[in-house]
């Protein structure tokens, strides 16, 4: 609890989190209205109007992502792990309390975001004249909640390559091809591979969570989120061997 | 009881690179120990190795009998300042403290007091990244008293001070130590060393050359030399090195050395020179120092 404490008090005292947390909220929200009025216009047999609304997603998880690298790569660039970690030797623990408190935050901005892109995302879509969704209908409140399970989960992927990598720009730049680069690039690659990727990759998996219309090939919402979470308890566990074994 | 900190063949290799080579010492309470060597001789090296942020290749070292990530509370048993730049620059001085404080369940009045005491209350709510170097010292020093600790640990504290906080964290230092406290403060400086510590754990490339009281040390390995003034400065310069003196010249004196000054005053009676001057000089812990690391220095010029 001690170490909780301490971890919020450096996660709140840090202007550039209140400044990431709003820009996250900003864009998230914003590109899943215009995304959501976008695709309602082409909206033919498959039309999920919750997963158009939960397009934010795509967006937020950078932003989300970052914020949970910063967590740790800001403590070795600016040396203040140092005292950090002599404040605290158990470095389990540690990381364990810094891992507590971003959850906590990325799912309370998770679900901000979630539920908000849900709302505006709804009524661009009525407007457009396209049948939208209701959170009384079945499945739409598991996908938006799930939207903001989705965020919290890649802000502890950011915090696991954060403690894997050590440097802010090398882990960024992995979060990024893990959430979006490898994807792109996949749709390059032979239709099996496609297939594959499009199947079991952790953040295409995780993605099915904010569906309510099931994509066909694709997991179960709860299956892919799974795999989601499966992925990132491996970066968070690599996370944790490094930050244990090696020299700080 | 354990000693506050005790070293037993402690080694640290980075790479093919022998930062610390097997060191063993104790460090007691109650006074100011220097730990001292060149730069690059393994000083920080050791400290960290102390604090657990990086692990020994080989030995062991504990801070009151156990590894230092062993400790029940290690704000409460140990405070140290290694680097004080190493501090979140948008964090301010007072909610960078209370992060640390909370670890060990330290609250924000411990807080305030730590910023009077070091002279930080005003600028407790300026961010670190606006202090100068001695500010950052002074709030590194803070962050080390917090839990009130039995052990301190400075590395290099009066670097980039001025002559006034200089002389404050001497005087903080050496109150510390009349309280009981155990406290061990690096320098790569002899004469910072001499004005405060009263034992001496010297290093040169990773090795213990020296683990001593500083007076001691000095009797040591301090040559003497002695100032001589007198009439007849050519006579007196002949006589003294046919009595096997060693001499260098100085204005209108004669510095000797091999000889006591009261040998020197004997022999000076017998030939009937008159002295003006006889002054035994201690050599400078700066001389003895060099002379002792002569050969162990790092990145000195090779002869």
């Amino acid at each position: 609890m001690n170490l909780f404490r301490s971890e919020w008090t450096k996660f709140r005292s840090l202007r550039s989190t209140w400044l990431t947390a709003a820009v996250t909220v900003l864009l998230g929200v914003g590109v899943g209205a215009l995304s959501a009025s976008a695709q309602a216009r082409e909206a033919g047999d498959d039309w999920d109007p919750t997963a158009a609304s939960l397009t934010s997603i795509i967006v937020a998880q950078l932003a989300i992502g970052v914020l949970g690298v910063l967590v740790m790569t800001a403590e070795y660039a600016t040396g203040s792990i140092q005292p950090s970690v002599v404040a605290a030797p158990r470095r389990g623990r540690l990381l364990a309390a810094k891992a507590a408190v971003l959850s906590g935050a990325a799912v309370v901005l998770g679900q901000l975001i979630g539920f908000a892109s849900f709302f505006v995302g709804q009524a661009m879509i009525a407007g457009a004249g396209a049948p939208h969704a209701t959170l009384d209908q079945p499945g739409v409140l598991r996908a938006v909640i799930g939207s903001g399970l989705y965020l919290a989960a890649v802000g502890l992927l950011g915090l696991g390559l954060g403690a894997v990598l050590r440097s802010t720009a090398g882990a960024i730049g992995t979060l990024v091809s893990v959430t979006l680069v490898i994807r792109l690039v996949a749709q390059t690659l032979p239709e099996s591979w496609r297939d594959w990727m499009g199947r079991w990759w952790p953040t295409a998996a995780g993605e099915n969570i904010v569906t309510v219309v099931p994509v066909p090939g694709t997991l179960g919402p709860w299956q892919g989120f799974a795999v989601l979470c499966g992925f990132v308890a491996l970066v968070a566990a690599a996370g944790y061997t490094v930050f244990r074994t090696r020299d700080t | 009881m354990s000693d506050p900190i005790e070293a037993r063949g402690l080694t640290k290799r980075y790479g093919d690179k022998l930062a610390v080579d097997d060191l063993t010492f104790t460090v007691e309470s109650g006074r100011v120990t220097g730990f001292l060597g060149p730069n690059g001789a393994g000083k920080s090296t050791t400290m960290r190795l102390v604090l657990g942020l990086d692990s020994p290749t080989a030995g062991t070292v504990t801070v009151h009998g156990r590894r230092y990530a062993d400790l029940p509370s290690p704000p409460h048993t140990i405070g140290a300042l290694l680097d004080a730049r190493a501090v979140h620059p948008g964090r301010t001085a007072a909610n960078h403290l209370l992060a640390l404080a909370q670890t060990a369940g330290i609250g924000r009045k411990r807080v305030d007091e730590v910023l009077g005491q070091v002279g930080l209350a005003d600028v407790a709510g300026r961010r670190a990244g606006t202090f100068s170097l001695g500010m950052s010292q002074r709030l590194g020093i803070a962050g080390a008293l917090l839990g009130d600790p039995p052990v301190l640990m400075f590395d290099e504290p009066v670097n980039g001070l001025d002559p006034e906080g200089i002389r404050w964290i001497r005087t903080l230092m050496r109150g510390l130590a009349a309280e009981g406290r155990t406290v061990l403060v690096s320098s790569h400086l002899m004469s910072e060393m001499a004005l405060t510590a009263q034992h001496l754990l010297v290093i040169g490339r990773g090795r213990l050359i020296a683990d001593t009281g500083i007076d001691d040390f000095l009797r040591e390995h301090g040559s003497e030399s002695v100032l001589v003034r007198g009439e007849e400065p050519d006579r007196l310069a002949r006589v003294l090195r046919r009595a096997g003196a060693e001499l260098r010249s100085e204005v209108d004196a004669l510095v000797v050395e091999h000889l006591t000054a009261r040998e020197i005053g004997k022999i000076a009676a017998a030939e009937g020179i008159a002295l003006s001057e006889l002054t035994p000089r201690r050599g400078s812990l700066e001389d003895v120092f060099m002379a002792l690391t002569n050969d162990v220095v790092e990145f000195g010029v090779r002869a």
